[in-house]
C-alpha cells in the first residue's frame, strides 16, 4: 500500500479541510465584486444624452386630447452587450420637477403633491433587472420603477433605432398604471394608464 | 296633496322640485367657495371642482324641468289680503331665483368650456358633457369666473331674503301669508 501523498505534510486532514473550505468561501465572496467591476464581458457603457426625449400621454374621458408632455431632465446610462443582449442593463433618472405639458397650470398641478410631489420625491428612477430579447434589435426590459416613493416592477419595450460610432439610440415604449404610485388623482376623468414614448440616446 | 298646483297651493311636483333645487343650490354655494379656498391642497381642490361641476349640471337639468313645469302650471293665488307691493316683490324674487338657477350653472359651464385647462365635465363619472362652443382663452375664463362668482354670491343674498320672507310669513300669517312650500302648509 503506497503512502498517500499529502500536499501539506505538516497539516493533518482536518486542518486541510477547513483551509480549503475557507478558500472556497473567499472565492465565492469575491466573485460578485469581480463581476461588478466588469459589468458584462463585452458590454459597452453609454451615458444617456440629455437630448433624449421622454414623452408621455394620458387619455381622457370623451373625445378630448388628454394630456401629453415630456420630462426634459433625464440622466442615466446603459450597458449593451452586443453578443448577448440579455446581459445588457439600463438605469434612468427623470427629474419629476421638470415635467412639462405646455400648460403652466397643469405643470404646477403635476409637480404638486396632488401628483408627483416633486419637492419630496424629486426623482423618478428605473433600474432594469432583466432584459429579454424579443428580436435581433428589440427587447423587453423589466425593472423597478420608483416614483413618488413607491417602487414597482414594470416592463418597457425597447427597439434599437440608430447606432453609429459612439452613439446608440433606442425607441422605448411602455404603459404604466399610475394609481399604484399614489397618483390616481383625476381617474377616471383622466386615464389610469400613462403611455410612455421615449427616444433614449446614449453616448459612449 | 295634489300632483299639480291648485288654485291656492303648490302641488307635489312643484314642492319636490322647489326643495331638491333649493337644497342642491344652497349646498353648491359653499362648495363653489371651497374650490377657491383649497388651493393649498390641489388634489382635494381638483375633486371639489368635479363635484361642483356635476352638482351644477344636476341643478341645471332640474331647473329646466322646473321652469317648464311652472310655465305649464297655474300659479296659486295669494290670499286676498296680500298687499300688491308684497305680491310684486315676491314675484320678482321668484323670477330672479328661477333665472339664477339657469344663469349660474350656464356661466359655470362657460368657465369649464373656455378654460385652457379643458378638463372634461364627466357628470358624476357617468357621461361626458361636451363643452359649449366657445373660444378658449385665459381672459374668457377669467371673465366668466367673475360673472359666475358675482351671480352666485348675489343669489346667496336673494336666498337669504327669500327664506327670510318665507319664515316671516310663516310666523305672522296676518302679514299676508305665502302659499307655503312647507309640507304642513298643504291646502287645497
Ligand atoms: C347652481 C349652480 C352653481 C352655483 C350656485 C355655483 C356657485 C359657485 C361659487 C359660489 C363659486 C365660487 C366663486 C368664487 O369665490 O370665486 C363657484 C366657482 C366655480 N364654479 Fe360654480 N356654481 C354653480 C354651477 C357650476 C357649474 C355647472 C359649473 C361648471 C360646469 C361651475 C364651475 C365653477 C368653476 C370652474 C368655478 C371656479 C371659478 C374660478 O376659477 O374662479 N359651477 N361656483
Ligand atoms: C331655506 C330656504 C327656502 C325656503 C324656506 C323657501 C320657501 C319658499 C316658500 C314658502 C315658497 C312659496 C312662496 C309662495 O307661496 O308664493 C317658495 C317659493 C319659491 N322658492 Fe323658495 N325657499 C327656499 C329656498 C329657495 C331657493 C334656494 C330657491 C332657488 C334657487 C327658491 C326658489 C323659489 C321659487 C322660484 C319659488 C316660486 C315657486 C316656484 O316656482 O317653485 N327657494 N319658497
Amino acid at each position: 500500500m503506497t503512502e498517500q501523498i499529502k500536499p501539506f505534510p505538516l497539516m493533518d486532514d482536518a486542518m486541510i479541510n477547513s483551509l480549503s473550505r475557507l478558500t472556497a468561501t473567499l472565492v465565492l465572496a469575491a466573485a460578485p465584486a469581480v463581476l461588478a467591476l466588469q459589468p458584462s464581458y463585452a458590454a459597452n457603457h453609454y451615458r444617456i444624452d440629455p437630448a433624449s426625449h421622454i414623452g408621455f400621454h394620458v387619455g381622457q374621458a370623451g373625445d378630448g386630447a388628454g394630456i401629453s408632455g415630456t420630462f426634459p431632465e433625464v440622466s442615466g446610462s446603459f450597458d449593451i452587450d452586443r453578443n448577448d443582449l440579455a446581459h445588457s442593463s439600463v438605469a434612468v433618472t427623470l427629474r419629476a420637477g421638470s415635467i412639462t405639458t405646455g400648460q403652466g397650470r397643469i405643470d404646477t398641478f403635476l409637480r404638486s403633491n396632488a401628483v408627483f410631489d416633486a419637492t419630496n420625491h424629486p426623482e423618478i428612477t428605473f433600474r432594469s433587472t432583466r432584459v429579454v430579447p424579443t428580436g435581433p434589435k428589440s427587447a423587453t426590459i423589466e425593472g423597478i420603477l420608483t416614483a413618488r416613493g413607491q417602487s414597482r416592477k414594470e416592463a418597457f419595450q425597447a427597439t434599437l433605432v440608430d447606432e453609429g460610432g459612439a452613439r446608440m439610440a433606442f425607441h422605448v415604449t411602455g404603459d404604466i398604471f399610475r394609481m399604484p404610485y399614489g397618483m390616481g388623482i383625476g381617474v377616471p376623468i383622466y386615464s389610469n394608464v400613462v403611455t410612455f414614448d421615449m427616444q433614449l440616446q446614449g453616448r459612449r | 296633496m295634489m300632483w299639480r298646483n291648485t288654485r291656492t297651493a303648490y302641488g307635489l311636483v312643484s314642492r319636490l322640485l322647489h326643495w331638491t333645487v333649493a337644497l342642491l343650490f344652497i349646498a353648491q354655494i359653499p362648495l363653489g367657495f371651497l374650490t377657491q379656498a383649497t388651493a393649498q391642497n390641489p388634489a382635494l381642490q381638483f375633486d371639489l371642482y368635479q363635484w361642483h361641476k356635476s352638482t351644477g349640471f344636476l341643478i341645471l337639468a332640474l331647473a329646466i324641468l322646473r321652469i317648464l313645469w311652472s310655465l305649464t302650471s297655474r300659479k296659486p293665488k295669494e290670499p286676498s289680503g296680500t298687499k300688491p307691493t308684497m305680491q310684486c316683490a315676491a314675484h320678482m324674487a321668484h323670477a330672479a331665483l328661477l333665472t339664477m338657477t339657469l344663469a349660474i350653472p350656464l356661466t359655470g359651464w362657460a368657465i369649464a368650456s373656455t378654460s385652457p385647462l379643458q378638463i372634461p365635465s364627466f357628470f358624476f363619472d357617468l357621461v361626458v358633457i361636451p363643452n359649449l362652443p366657445m373660444a378658449v382663452s385665459d381672459s374668457a375664463e377669467a371673465i366668466w369666473s367673475q360673472l359666475h362668482a358675482w351671480l352666485a354670491y348675489g343669489a346667496a343674498a336673494l336666498i337669504v331674503m327669500h327664506a327670510g320672507a318665507a319664515v316671516f310669513h310663516a310666523i305672522r300669517p296676518e302679514a299676508g301669508s305665502l302659499h307655503g312650500m312647507l309640507p304642513q302648509r298643504s291646502r287645497r
